[in-house]
């Protein structure tokens, strides 16, 4: 029988050509073509935010960005990974903060520059409604804020392209704190289980664990009981 | 006729107050107000420079989504944001090659505005929709005896072309008034600027603006000021205390919007939290005559 042979297509690296198999995320197209990478990598998976790259497609002006471990390589397609992303990221106390717009006056003040262009939201891979979130956000609207965003990465390629020079996902960041110290309905069940936690109701079962067998360990992880509500 | 409203940003927060009146005015006179889904900040102040589409991004798009969610129109309430926005819609329509830069930076958006989304300020929507003779016939609880002047200031009636009457000698707000049973007066400043923006940076300016305002009212005898812009009622209501720095013998003055006053005369709850958001406390004035 013989093997079939993978398509190949080509791949441009900051200017160097590589032909690399094709259906290839960008990154292990990269890895691939002998690139060992040290930054611009995490989870592999598409939750760490890591690896945000810009790309171009052939024949195309438009700079587009995404995650190297999500982004499927195309013939002929222009890349450049962000290794990191040097924002802005200002301390604050959550404790001597509100949840509205003040805060952000006093932390992010320049969010109220955004021109509501959208930039943002055409670049973000997660596909999330970048520009909503920091429309509410101005509007005092945080709950909203943290809902939009909760699905952001910190990739960094929302603030790479927004010509109003604000760092979208700091802002993100802390609508989603102001919102679980302030907003959010209290987690009655959380605050119990740390209690008997603390009070050691789970010692004897976690140490009967620890020493469990791995075949009965697994048995027991597939037997769990799953609560949904 | 299909209608939505967009509150703007400063209707969401240090004009609470404006905002459910505005929805609870609209209930008692029978029409449930739908909030534009989705909106994004007007754009604020209308950009003056021909070549600035960037500045007319956020405009359009509301009246993109207003039209993609089948609205014939957009009542916005704050002057600010009716200004802007009825501003954009002809600045595109001027010239078609400015709308399709428009477009083909929003290429990601569903669809293409198409102008056919009329931008209308309650007031307008009041007299021409409504009619103030069946607003007069809803109110429940007149406002007899109160004395009010309505100030206009600039972006209701500035510049002519988005004006919303007669620019020189606007009537629709002291019809609204006497259709709510109190008494419009007329005040010689009724339409002069309220120092704007010069509120963020020059104090004196505002200050100077709100004491002539408020005693041109009081001289005519008002015993409040009616307004549509939050910009407008901060320089009159929270900047008369900076006015009082520099003329203190001018005493307080309550300012309403609009919508305050129609929700009282309509029979809908006034409530407590609106007064908080008032810097001269109207409940005196309200209670003198019957109103609390
Ligand atoms: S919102 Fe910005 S930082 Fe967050 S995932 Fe989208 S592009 Fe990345
Ligand atoms: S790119 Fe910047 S200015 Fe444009 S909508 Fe996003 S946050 Fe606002």
């Amino acid at each position: 029988m013989m093997a079939t042979e993978t398509k190949m297509v080509s791949m441009v690296v900051m200017g160097e050509s590589f032909r690399v198999p094709e259906g290839s995320t960008i990154m292990s197209a990269l890895e691939y073509s002998g690139f060992q990478l040290t930054t611009g990598v995490g989870c592999r998976e598409g939750y760490c935010g890591a690896c945000g790259t810009l790309y171009r497609e052939h024949g195309d002006y438009k700079l587009k960005g995404g995650l190297a471990c999500q982004t499927v390589v195309s013939d002929g397609m222009h890349i450049a990974q962000i290794p990191f992303v040097p924002a802005d990221k200002p301390s604050y106390d959550l404790e001597e903060l509100t949840p509205d717009e003040d805060s952000f006056k006093k932390i992010y003040p320049e969010i109220f520059r955004c021109v509501a262009c959208n930039t943002c939201t055409k670049i973000c891979p997660q596909d999330i409604q970048v520009m909503d979130y920091i429309q509410c956000i101005m509007r005092g609207d945080i709950a909203t804020a943290a809902d939009l965003s909760f699905d952001c990465l910190r990739c960094g390629l929302c603030a790479l392209r927004c010509p109003a020079e604000l760092v979208q996902y700091n802002a993100a960041t802390l609508a989603r704190r102001l919102y679980g110290r302030y907003l959010a309905k209290p987690a009655v069940r959380l605050d119990r289980m740390v209690e008997d936690i603390k009070a050691g109701k789970y010692d004897e079962e976690i140490e009967s664990l620890k020493t469990m067998e791995h075949e009965e360990l697994k048995d027991r992880y597939y037997k769990r009981e799953v609560r949904t509500k | 006729m299909s209608v939505l409203y967009f509150p703007g940003c400063t209707l969401k927060n240090k004009a609470e107050n404006f905002d459910q009146s505005f929805v609870s005015s609209m209930a008692g006179l029978g029409v449930d107000m739908k909030e534009l889904d989705r909106w994004n900040c007007c754009g604020t102040v209308f950009s003056m420079a021909s070549d600035d589409l960037m500045s007319q991004l956020a405009p359009i798009r509301n009246l993109l989504r207003a039209e993609q969610q089948g609205a014939d129109a957009l009542l916005a309430p704050c002057s600010m944001c009716y200004n802007t926005l009825a501003r954009a819609k002809h600045f595109v329509a001027q010239e078609p090659d400015r709308l399709e830069k428009l477009h083909s930076f929003m290429y990601k958006e569903q669809g293409d505005y198409k102008g056919a989304v009329d931008v209308v300020h309650p007031l307008a929507y009041l007299r021409d929709s409504i009619g103030f003779d069946l607003v007069a016939k809803k109110v429940s609880r007149p406002l007899e005896g109160l004395k009010l002047g309505a100030y206009y200031g600039c972006l209701l009636t500035r510049p002519s072309i988005v004006s919303i009457d007669d620019p020189q000698k606007p009537e629709v707000m002291d019809k609204l008034i006497n259709a709510l049973g109190a008494e419009s007066v007329y005040f010689e400043q009724r339409t002069e600027c309220c120092g704007s923006y010069q509120t963020l940076t020059n104090l004196a300016v505002v200050a100077n603006r709100t004491n002539m305002i408020i005693r041109s009212a009081r001289t005519s005898g008002a015993q409040a000021l009616v307004t549509s812009c939050p910009l407008c009622a901060y320089n009159l209501d929270q900047m008369q205390r900076e006015a009082r720095k520099h003329h203190s013998d001018l005493s307080p003055m309550p300012v309403f919007y609009f919508t305050e006053l129609m929700a009282l005369a309509l029979g809908q709850d006034w409530k407590s939290e609106w007064t908080e958001l008032h810097e001269v406390d109207p409940a005196g004035l309200l209670k003198e005559h019957g109103l609390d």
